[in-house]
């Protein structure tokens, strides 16, 4: 047992936790002022594909980032028109971005590489630092970002109106708070922090983009954000939680210790328990995990 | 009903998805007629085409009245794809134990059951499992209020996990592929080629397409002309009114539920019994996420899903030879096409709720 308690097994847990912080967080944003977030799927890939073309063209990581930022605020808003200003369906127009992400790279890079697969490895010294011993100095900025998120959300005008927005529209609107453009720039905001996950999870923990290689990421992320009952804080350890599942994923396959009755202990069984933990959290076997009231509703405002 | 509003909305949202996509294909380097004459070409152009673009729209049909009945419940059943995971393991895994299978010279089967019982044993399991996986989420949101949404995501991964580990683990066939062992012969249904000669011999069109079109005129009847198929669309379009009618929102929510779990798992039939004749890893085609596109595309009734569904059959057909024929264009212009038509159908639905 003390082969898993390493360093090695400690960074691998951080670094698979990052993307899932920046998602989370993302999501925690639009949750939070009442926009359900299906699509971090696809924010996830679609900052995941840009940075790692930008990044691969240019051999700048930093360029990569911040082109993969675009790409997230120009997904997130395609999906904030969608269900803001033509109220569709939150949860259909989530599972539409995803879809188009799964679609829309691969097209792309089938014109630019030739490849509809994969993008081009990027080299090593193009790829996010790490600070040492496999520590990314994304996985700092994501701590650093739990706390400006809880910052926001809970000491500025900004987060009590954004939270306001969540729970009673009707009431903000009544107190001169403006309900569309705050979800706006929530979802916007969901965008970006989601995108840089999908950044770090093609220039940094990887070094291509490979096709879906979010795998599921956002949906673990969403998982993470019900399980840590919309806060951010939780949210992180939430995160942390799953980082160190797939983490152990990895470091179980073969380990002589990981052994029931003289078998290997399946790996599956350990992929599974973000989920099935999150189907016991809600339904409320582990303390009640309640939405923002005003989740998924769209408003009209009265005229 | 105004069959106007119902039928305009829908084409709008393909003609825009289509219009959409030529711009796309204009910014990648290709010609979007010469691309769209492919895709029309190779899904209607022969019989042999036309009998692939059924194949191809059979278990977009069965999901997409999986959808669409839990839609007339007011539920979204993204959990599609994990029921016909589970089922599709299930009648595998009928199929071998009863069906006499032996993989080189090792037997895995207990018995070797005759076609007139093992066919609808098969059948059976696929229902049941599916409709079985449907029901929990039902059972939760009944029972606990939890969203439908959130745990048929989590469902889907639990499915793929739990089928991937019994594949892998006890019902693995020697060899690189994760699969199963083949069914039996008496687990088999026949193809449409083995039927009418006309059809070519590597059209893998079954019979399942039949049973689909059978589940439509069903799921016709059931919502519309059954009592329980009126109290589920009463739940559907206003839930407290139907409780104050009389009607339990909770019961209907587990029917609705298992019912769609249950059309989603008739997938297995046709791609267990009459396509692969095996479980494989991964072979659903993004099946229970695309039913969702064909039921509001179909506007959740069986003929539109129907229509649908066909439709969505040329796309996935003629995909592949858009990627083949013209020079820039990849088989993945058919998931941002279908993504972009799932996103105006989506933002024109307040329109046709009117």
């Amino acid at each position: 047992m003390q082969d898993i308690l390493n360093w090695g097994f400690f960074f691998s847990g951080l670094t698979a936790a990052t993307p899932l912080i920046f998602a989370a967080l993302g999501g925690l944003f639009s949750e939070r002022s009442g926009v359900i977030n299906i699509a971090l799927e696809g924010l996830l890939l679609s900052g995941a594909f840009t940075a790692a073309v930008v990044t691969y063209q240019t051999g700048n990581p930093y360029l990569g980032l911040l082109c993969g930022i675009g790409a997230g605020i120009v997904t997130a808003a395609v999906y904030a028109i969608a269900v803001l200003e033509f109220e569709a369906d939150q949860v259909v127009a989530g599972m539409a971005i995803n879809f188009l992400m799964l679609g829309l790279p691969a097209l792309i890079s089938g014109v630019i590489y030739d490849s509809t697969g994969s993008t081009p490895q990027i080299d090593k010294a193009q790829k996010i630092p790490v600070i040492f011993g496999g520590l990314s100095y994304a996985t700092i900025l994501a701590l650093f970002t739990v706390a400006i998120a809880w910052y926001a959300l809970y000491k500025t005008p900004f987060g009590l109106r954004l939270r306001a927005v969540g729970e009673n529209p009707e009431a903000a609107d009544a107190a001169g708070i403006n309900v569309k453009l705050l979800r706006y720039a929530a979802v916007i905001i969901s965008g970006v922090l989601a995108a840089i996950g999908g950044a770090f999870l093609a220039t940094g923990q990887s070094s291509l983009f490979t096709r879906g290689m979010s795998a599921g990421r956002g949906f673990i992320a969403l998982a993470a954000l019900i399980l840590a009952k919309w806060k951010p804080v939780p949210v992180l350890f939430a995160c942390l939680f799953f980082g160190f599942t797939e983490a152990l994923t990895i470091q179980i396959q073969g380990a002589p210790w990981a052994k029931i009755n003289g078998e290997p202990i399946p790996i599956q069984f350990i992929e599974m328990i973000p989920y099935v933990l999150t189907i016991i959290v809600l339904a409320g076997f582990i303390g009640l995990s309640r939405a923002p009231k005003a989740l998924g509703q769209p408003y009209r405002k009265e005229k | 009903m105004n069959i106007f509003r119902e039928v305009l909305w829908p084409l709008l949202a393909v003609i825009l998805a289509f219009v959409v996509g030529a711009v796309i294909i204009l910014l990648l380097g290709d010609d979007p007629i010469n691309a769209y004459a492919w895709l029309l070409s190779s899904s209607f152009g022969s019989i042999r085409d036309i009998g692939w673009t059924l194949h191809y729209a059979t278990p977009l049909i069965f999901t997409g009245l999986a959808v669409a009945v839990a839609f007339r419940c007011g539920l979204l059943n993204i959990g599609a794809e994990g029921q016909l995971y589970m089922a599709a393991f299930a009648t595998a895994w009928v199929g071998i134990t009863l069906g006499g299978t032996s993989v080189a010279g090792e037997s895995w089967a207990w018995t070797s059951l005759p076609s007139f019982l093992l066919v609808p044993l098969c059948v059976l399991a696929a229902v049941l499992v599916g409709g079985f996986w449907g029901a929990i989420p039902g059972f939760l949101k009944a029972r606990f209020g939890s969203h439908e949404v959130i745990n048929t995501i989590m469902l889907n991964f639990i499915a793929i996990a739990l089928v991937s580990y019994l594949t892998q683990y006890h019902y693995k066939n020697p060899g690189p592929i994760l699969e199963t062992p083949p069914v039996g012969e008496a687990a088999t249904i026949p193809r449409l080629n083995e039927i009418f000669g006309f059809i070519s011999p590597d059209v893998p069109l079954n019979i399942a397409f039949f049973i689909a079109l059978l589940m439509c005129v069903l799921v016709y009847i059931f919502l519309w002309k059954t009592k329980w198929g009126y109290e589920l669309r009463a739940v559907g379009e206003n839930p407290s009114a139907a409780e104050y009618g009389g009607i339990s929102p909770k019961k209907q929510i587990v029917l609705a539920m298992t019912i769609s779990g249950a059309l989603a798992g008739m997938v297995a039939i046709g791609e267990v019994m009459g396509t692969r004749y095996n479980y494989y890893h991964d072979f659903s085609a993004q099946w229970g996420f695309l039913g969702i596109a064909v039921a509001l595309l179909g506007r959740n009734h069986p003929l539109g899903v129907l229509i649908a569904a066909i439709f969505f059959g040329v796309l996935l057909r003629g995909e592949i030879f858009v990627d083949a024929f013209t020079r820039y264009v990849s088989k993945d212009l058919g998931f941002v096409l279908q993504a972009i038509m799932i996103l105006f159908v989506a933002c024109f639905q307040r329109y046709t709720r009117r």
